[in-house]
């Protein structure tokens, strides 16, 4: 059992590898660190954690609110080069209704097609319709809410529920 | 050579001209921008530059100090030029793509080094993928890669794929049909005797003509034999179609069985037990039943309707016109329904599972269920289940329910049609009443049949599905595909070649680039923190899995070309976990080699250390030990496992944490017994404990995917590296390690 860094005073800045630096309370420089959600889709934005490149815990946030307006931009730029969760909009198509199948979607990143091995693939999340799409290179891909999708989309995605 | 024409069709006009002396090298599509939105792009390396495709391309000079690192997280990857003064570009790509992106890293790599050193680069290797341009193996002329990827649906016909496991019984069933249609024709014949019945016997005597006895005594005599006739076909008919699906449910099921079997771990690893317990159980089942009972009605029903179709016909077109126009609106109806039953009984079968899904969770968890007292909220998790099982059950029944009554009115309807349109032909003198007494009786079997007929959708729907989930599992080809021509396995020595070893597990990079040589006999120390690829080396290594990038050899010869039982039976595996099979000890001692000797078994019994304690049990080396070995303790298991190791006498042997899971003096006593296990063979050991390892020849410190450190204990203890940390945190961690009960004098206790 080890206890959370405590919440001290520290900056963050960006170099120009592009990589964060952290200059923790005591003075020291760390390159290469990465902020992680420790509650990726339950509570994104409680609990963020800044791991050295070795992968070892420097900082604990404990919600990113509140953290001064310059290393919380910088957290949420760095978070967003690293996440990739493609929201689907819309399912256009699918090639079959068993498995494995090829949909064509409209996600908030643009139009793509993703393989899905098989039903067990897609994950129940706690929310109300909310689902976690897996697909064949490990991608995942989000529904935030099934009852919302057009009802074409809906018809298609409850034949794989 | 890759030229501009090996350019995707999209990009060849896209290009910026290049310099007449200036050469295409690489090309590596991508498909995110740096926004992370799905985008194409193409970044592409000639003689002296890289170019990139933007909203202008991009063009970057190689120089010595330019570098290009590729890094990947979650389904991601990134490639960054960099020079000394930072970074200079980013790409970005989804993980399909990575093999391109290494291969052009790579490419840039060489090129880069030439440009620097002014000599022409190293020539390129082997003929490549075109679709991830992964060197092809030698003789295959599909990437094993991409073929993996190519991703082709089950048919909707899957039902009929089952005829693979029917041939073999093709004579069987061609009697079992010809019975069938005697059997049919056979139940055709009273209602036709109903007519002479009617006609020349019943209405004459209403007309005061006496009754014929002995024609009477004739034509009953004839519904009687026609009936006893049909009896007999339909018992042949049927025991001889129960008999033959019985064998071919009993084939699909051993056959999904055995390639289940030889599935790669990775399959196992995706898919839940009880999942793949119903499916072989419930669904093969499910399969024979259809085959045996419904399939055979509908044959029956199909003959019964065109042999009462052409009688029909046969006696009076015009009501018999009238009888069959009920037809294509209950076949306009099943056809409806179908679509809509067929994806209700997949989703009942997927619900099924989940409900098998919480019992196979459950019941091998039971010890943690009881001590953290949840027994409530499992019961609750299969009532959910199994109300969600309820709930597609009644959405799907509320369709059915209304299908077959609705089918039952429209025979009625059919039936009210034929009296009137029978009455008024009657009245009109086309027909004798006989005739509309026949037409009635053989409507009411028609439509008895079409009724039962109706049926059939719903469980041809459950059987197809089921087939497609059987299909499913016979489909998949093993990640670990047994090569198309085997090389034979040359003797085995025990030496092992890794070159430039990298594994993927879904979008995780777990190893990279690792390169270990271990000589006949040596034995390997496994050393790191725990996730940091020890285990899926050894994995990589037992070819449980193949490796995503390099290669590994032993005695010169690629692990992907023999055969996969060939080379497994050179290794010897002892698990942290050790798993004995129900059976007596000496079944499970001589599992790897089922035909040795009484000796050999307690040979090797004797130098696991495990021979005292075997006498001790009850019955010696025929006691019997459970599912999870109960009554025997941790180490006795192991040590067991151990013999099992000894007695195939492995060139290779593999210990994954194999004392870790016993406290010391037990440890001690499987250390002695392993040192006899280890003498002349190669030993990859894992160990947790590095004191267990001093014995190793060399020790391999691997982190976060790489082996950062190679040497002997003292070597690496004087480098004051990875290993000295790991050493000197293990040592002080005894020291400072808390008793249980005790708490660190900072820690607060949470609340």
């Amino acid at each position: 059992m080890s206890r959370p860094p405590v919440s001290s005073p520290f900056t963050l800045s960006r170099n120009s590898f592009g990589r964060l630096v952290l200059v923790g309370a005591d003075g020291t420089a760390h390159d290469g660190v990465t902020p992680i959600r420790a509650f990726a889709i339950s509570a994104p934005d409680d609990g963020i954690a800044l791991l050295s490149a070795e992968g070892k815990e420097l900082q604990w946030i404990e919600n990113l609110a509140n953290l001064p307006e310059a290393s919380r931009a910088l957290i949420i730029d760095e978070l967003a080069q690293r996440e990739f969760m493609p929201a689907i909009h819309r399912i256009i198509s699918v090639s079959s209704y068993a498995t494995p199948s090829t949909w064509e979607v409209e996600t908030d990143r643009g139009a793509t097609s993703l393989i899905l091995k098989s039903e067990d693939d897609i994950r129940r999340l706690r929310g109300p319709g909310a689902l976690l799409v897996a697909d064949s290179q490990g991608i995942h891909f989000l529904i935030r809410d099934r009852k919302m999708l057009d009802a074409h989309s809906q018809k298609i995605l409850k034949r794989f529920l | 050579m890759t030229t501009i024409d090996t350019l995707p069709q999209a990009w060849q006009g896209e290009l910026p001209p290049l310099a007449p002396d200036e050469q295409l090298i690489a090309w590596l599509e991508i498909d995110l921008d740096d926004q992370l939105a799905f985008r194409p792009g193409l970044i592409a390396l000639t003689s002296y530059r890289v170019l990139a495709s933007g909203d202008n391309w991009v063009s970057r000079s190689l120089t010595t100090t330019l570098s290009l690192a590729h890094h990947d997280h979650a389904g991601v990857g990134t490639l960054e030029l960099e020079d000394s003064s930072g970074r200079l570009a980013r790409w970005r790509y989804t993980l399909g793509r990575n093999p391109a992106a290494l291969r052009f890293e790579r490419e840039f790599t060489r090129q880069r080094d030439s440009v620097a050193s002014g000599l022409p680069p190293s020539p390129a290797v082997a003929a490549a993928c075109p679709i991830c341009q992964m060197p092809l193996p030698p003789d295959e002329e599909e990437c094993p890669n991409c073929a993996r990827e190519l991703h082709t649906p089950p048919s909707t016909w899957t039902l009929l794929r089952l005829w693979r496991f029917a041939e073999p019984y093709k004579m069987q069933l061609l009697a079992g049909f010809l019975l069938t249609l005697a059997a049919t024709a056979a139940t055709l014949v009273p209602p036709y005797l109903t007519m002479p019945l009617m006609d020349d016997i019943l209405i004459p005597f209403q007309n005061g003509k006496p009754i014929d006895t002995v024609k009477v005594a004739w034509l009953l005599a004839g519904l009687l034999g026609s009936a006893v006739f049909a009896w007999g076909l339909s018992w042949a008919r049927t025991y001889i179609l129960a008999l033959v699906s019985e064998r071919i449910g009993a084939d699909l099921r051993t056959t999904t069985y055995e390639h289940l079997m030889k599935l790669s771990l990775e399959y196992f690893g995706g898919k839940r037990t009880g999942d793949l317990l119903a499916r072989i159980g419930t669904e093969t089942d499910r399969i024979n039943v259809f085959l045996s009972l419904h399939l055979l009605d509908f044959a029956t029903d199909i003959l019964m309707i065109v042999m009462t179709a052409i009688i029909l016909f046969s006696i009076n077109p015009w009501l018999a016109l009238v009888t069959l126009i009920p037809l294509p609106i209950i076949a306009w109806m099943i056809h409806i329904v179908r679509d809509k039953l067929r994806t209700g009984f997949e989703q009942i079968d997927r619900v099924w599972s989940e409900v098998t899904s919480v019992l196979a969770d459950t019941i091998p968890g039971i010890r943690v269920v009881k001590a953290f007292a949840q027994e409530a909220r499992e019961a609750q998790r299969f009532r959910d289940a199994n109300r969600h099982n309820l709930e597609v059950n009644d959405r799907l029944n509320r369709v059915w329910s209304l299908f077959a009554p609705t089918v039952g009115l429209l025979t009625e309807i059919g039936i009210l049609v034929v009296w009137a349109f029978g009455i008024w032909l009657v009245g009109h003198d086309q027909i004798t009443v006989g005739v509309l007494t026949a037409f009635l009786a053989y409507i009411s079997r028609f439509y008895n049949r079409l009724d039962a007929m109706s049926r059939i959708v719903s469980v041809t729907q459950k059987a197809a599905a089921g087939a497609k989930r059987i299909f499913d599992i016979l489909d998949h080809v093993s990640s670990v595909p047994e090569p198309a021509n085997p090389v034979e396995m040359p003797p085995v020595r025990g030496g092992i070649d890794i070159q430039n070893v990298g594994f993927r597990y879904g979008n995780r990079a777990i190893l990279r680039g690792v390169d270990l040589n271990i000589a006949p006999g040596e034995m390997i120390g496994l050393v790191g923190h725990s996730g940091s690829g020890k285990s899926t080396l050894v994995n990589l290594i037992c070819r449980f899995y193949d490796v995503t990038e390099g290669q590994i050899k032993v005695e010169g010869v690629d692990l992907r070309s023999v055969r996969v039982a060939d080379y497994r039976k050179h290794i010897g595996l002892v698990l942290q976990e050790p798993f004995l099979f129900f059976g007596t000890i000496a079944e499970n001692i001589a599992y790897g080699k089922p035909d040795a000797t009484r000796t050999e078994i307690v040979a090797a019994a004797r130098a696991a250390h495990a021979h005292e304690f075997i006498l001790r049990q009850p019955f010696g080396y025929d006691s019997l030990v459970g599912e999870r070995g109960q009554s025997l303790s941790g180490g006795e298991r192991q040590r067991i496992s151990i013999a099992r190791a000894l007695l195939i006498d492995p060139k290779i042997l593999i210990l994954d944490e194999a004392t870790s899971a016993v406290d010391t003096e037990t440890e001690f006593e499987i250390q002695s017994a392993l040192n006899n296990l280890i003498r002349g063979r190669t030993t990859i050991a894992i160990a947790h404990r590095l004191s267990t390892l001093r014995r190793a020849d060399r020790l391999v410190v691997m982190d976060r995917g790489r082996i950062v450190e190679i040497g002997q204990h003292e070597d690496l203890m004087a480098k004051e590296g990875h290993y000295w940390r790991l050493y000197q945190a293990q040592t002080k961690q005894l020291d400072a390690l808390p008793a249980l009960g005790e708490t660190l004098p900072a820690m607060e206790v949470a609340a």
